[in-house]
């Protein structure tokens, strides 16, 4: 006999839970002592709801594992919402619990009261509101099996205070399956679109690859990959979707979109079939979505019908996982391949041509002065993955650094890079960096920052010191909110309308305070050193305080509105 | 841009309708008119709403509505033969030399006197809505003190059935 926060702990544990990120508070007072009586799951004690949330989402993005929120009612639980429409925006699995009011006490604006489950509805894909303790096995049963199937996302699961009441106990018993008649994702795809998918790419004369978060998060790296070298085709991936194809191979093209490279871009506007993998045609991508790729038949993978023909139409849709849909796309191609013809070869050689003309472009090379001493931001990055050969965990916040990390850091592997991409939450990166250094204690892990984004959640500095995290934090420090100022430099002729950061902290004695280590950087020939003695830190948190050329743009650019994915700024004042 | 009658099987749980329309809100869609109540199978709950859309928008209207896990069929009843109905109540004044004129009108409509006081009738009236629009338009000479409607519900004509 189990009371039912004694359950509700049970049933975690039945989950293989090993962290759970959380705050205590009122209404998840009995939950909280339910897991004090145990040791097999770790609680780690933020400094602010939102934290948790990120860091569960920064544990779930870097593991594949769903990541798991404890919070109290009222502020507990809207503190916790930018967290999880973050989750959502990027489908992380995540399962967030939140603490209610008792439940006679519920519709009565009593004392932390708040409709969590009328305030997370758009931005969770399910949650539940429990009404006794007996529900407690069957909803996080039913909460982790949706967090992590089919398209993953947040789930919450909203418990009132009595329902977890010490004194009544009940009979425990934790599902061993479930099965919903209401929801049934794809388990594979349809066999036939399949094969006239690969019979498509074969013949294709000006191929591209397009691919997102969903072969991340659906562990289809390996496969992507093997189906990309079979067919000798071009490939770039989304924002989210970086590392899934090795970044440093010669037929991955760089990012696409917004600030995607110039040859990107031209190949996804000139190709004649484009295969789309896990990717959701966002407006960060297309630009103005009726002259996107306007000479292509467009195959999409999904697990997610409503993900097809959403903002593109798809020409050949095929709903499935993207692991079994590439395994079964790779084995075709692996059989057809050598049955290529001569004009095919010769078709795609003259492709590829093509692409390296655009390649030639050279669109990220750092435009410097002659014995300019300040550091780009760009160098910045750079001296990061020089100095964590290209391994690192990289987090990052969102604005200009996050995208001179997505273009100056190469990753080669899924899951190392972990950013807001649907959401754009600023403030995510630094929590996220300190979920995935949980989940890999002896890994390299960096967030990527600005001054700006830094700030939004600089308290967690707090839980680091009592954690022992050694995260590396990188400010690109501008002084400006850099990603703004650009937009009010390029079109609102310079009117920094609140952009500036005046009154910044000594960020070095700010991380000092809280016991950790602060480096400051302003010199292009001190950069690599610095950054070398920072990461060998390995048992300690560096912050990393980098000034930065407080006028860099990020480009290219495209040219919105009513531009198309070939229309893009190459850098201030030249355009395509 | 078309009318649509979209109507699902939800789960009979409580929230499953705040779903429901809080998609639409979300993203932005229409609804016309909605009904909802549950059937035979105390598990479920049968919901028909009206909508304009257009033919992606449609696509897009299902395939979400599909997605949420607590709605288990549905079928746009426009898509094929369907039989459509919706109930209206409707008080009107009847007095004098119009009070004959206003059960003449009901009885062309095949309406029911449903209720009878001196100076007023209130009439019930089943149909497709634009029948009902039509006999709102023929008593517009007469003084309409409140209308109510039901919104559409709907099924597919033959042997096709919505069902789990």
């Amino acid at each position: 006999m189990l009371s039912g926060a004694d359950m509700l702990i049970r049933s975690l544990q039945e989950e293989n839970v090993d962290y759970v990120f959380g705050y205590p508070g009122g209404a998840v007072l009995h939950i909280y002592d339910a897991l004090f009586k145990q040791n097999q799951m770790q609680h780690v004690l933020v400094r602010h709801e939102q934290a948790a949330t990120h860091m569960a989402d920064g544990y779930a993005r870097a593991t594949g594992r769903p990541g798991v929120v404890l919070v109290t009612s009222g502020p507990g639980a809207t503190n916790a919402i930018t967290g999880i429409a973050t989750a959502y925006m990027d489908s992380i699995p995540m399962v967030i619990i939140s603490g209610q009011v008792q439940s006679h006490l519920i519709g009565t604006d009593s004392f932390q009261e708040t409709d969590m489950v009328g305030i997370s509805r758009p931005i969770v894909k399910h949650s539940f509101l429990l009404k006794s303790a007996t529900e407690i096995p069957g909803a996080i049963k039913k909460a982790f099996y949706l967090a992590t199937t089919g398209r993953p996302g947040p789930v919450v699961v909203d418990i009132p205070k009595d329902v977890t009441n010490p004194t009544d106990e009940f009979e425990f018993d934790y599902p061993g399956t479930i099965s919903l008649r209401s929801y049934n994702p794809a388990t594979r795809g349809h066999a036939g679109q399949i094969k006239k998918a690969v019979s498509m790419l074969m013949a294709a004369e000006r191929p591209m690859i397009y691919t997102g978060g969903g072969v991340v998060q659906g562990n289809g790296s390996e496969l992507l990959t093997r189906l990309t070298r079979t067919l000798g085709h071009p490939i770039t991936n989304t924002l989210m979707g970086l590392g899934a194809y090795p970044g440093t191979d010669p037929q991955f093209l760089g990012m696409l979109g917004m600030h995607g490279t110039y040859e990107a871009n031209m190949a996804m506007h000139h190709c004649d079939v484009l295969l789309a993998v896990g990717a959701r045609f966002d407006d960060r991508v297309t630009n103005t979505v009726s002259k996107f790729c306007p000479y292509a038949t467009i195959i999409h993978v999904d697990v997610d019908p409503a993900s097809i023909s959403k903002n593109v139409v798809a020409d050949v849709p095929i709903v499935g996982p993207v692991d079994s849909v590439l395994a079964e796309m790779a084995d075709l191609a692996e059989a057809r391949i050598g049955k290529r013809t001569e004009v095919q070869k010769k078709r795609l050689a003259e492709w590829w041509d093509q692409i390296e003309g655009w390649r030639k472009q050279d669109c990220l090379k750092i435009r410097v002065e002659e014995n300019d001493q300040t550091i780009k931001p760009q160098h910045a990055v750079q001296a990061v993955y020089r100095a964590s050969k290209g391994q690192a965990f990289v987090t990052s916040d969102v604005g200009q650094h996050q995208m001179f990390a997505a273009q100056y850091y190469h990753f080669d592997q899924p899951r190392r890079w972990i950013n807001s991409g649907g959401l754009g939450t600023m403030g995510f990166g630094f929590p996220a960096a300190m979920g995935a250094q949980i989940a890999f204690p002896d890994e390299q892990v960096i967030c990527i920052t600005g001054e700006g984004s830094i700030q939004m959640n600089i308290q967690e500095l707090s839980t680091c010191a009592q954690y022992g995290l050694p995260i590396k934090i990188v400010n690109l420090n501008n002084g400006r909110l850099g990603m703004v100022k650009q937009w009010q430099d390029m079109q609102y002729e310079g009117r920094h309308s609140h952009s500036y950061m005046e009154s910044l902290p000594d960020f070095v004695k700010l991380a000092e305070s809280y016991g950790h280590v602060g480096f400051k950087v302003d010199a292009i020939d001190e950069l690599d050193s610095v950054m070398e003695e920072a990461l060998a830190m390995k048992n300690r948190l560096v912050f990393i305080d980098v000034l930065v050329d407080q006028e860099e743009h990020v480009y290219p650019m495209l040219i919105a509105p009513n531009g198309s994915m070939r229309d893009m700024w190459l850098s201030k004042g030249v355009r395509t | 841009m078309k009318r649509r009658i979209i109507s699902l099987l939800m789960e009979n749980e409580a929230g499953a309708l705040s779903r429901v329309v809080g998609l639409f809100a979300q993203r932005n869609y229409n609804i016309e008119s909605l009904t909802v109540a549950a059937t035979e199978d105390a598990t479920l709950s049968r919901l028909s709403l009206t909508t304009i859309s257009s033919d992606q928008q449609a696509e897009q209207i299902t395939k979400q509505l599909n997605k949420l896990v607590e709605v288990v069929k549905l079928v746009d009843l426009t898509d094929g033969e369907h039989i459509e109905r919706e109930l209206m109540l409707i008080k009107v004044r009847a007095t004098g030399a119009g009070r004959d004129e206003v059960k003449r009108t009901a009885d062309i409509f095949r309406g029911q006197i449903v209720d009878v006081t001196p100076s007023a009738y209130t009439i019930q009236l089943a149909g497709t809505s634009e029948k009902l629009d039509a006999f709102l338009r023929a008593m517009s000479e007469s003084v309409v003190l409140e209308v109510v409607r039901t919104g559409v519900s709907g099924l597919s004509r033959g042997e096709k059935v919505l069902s789990i």
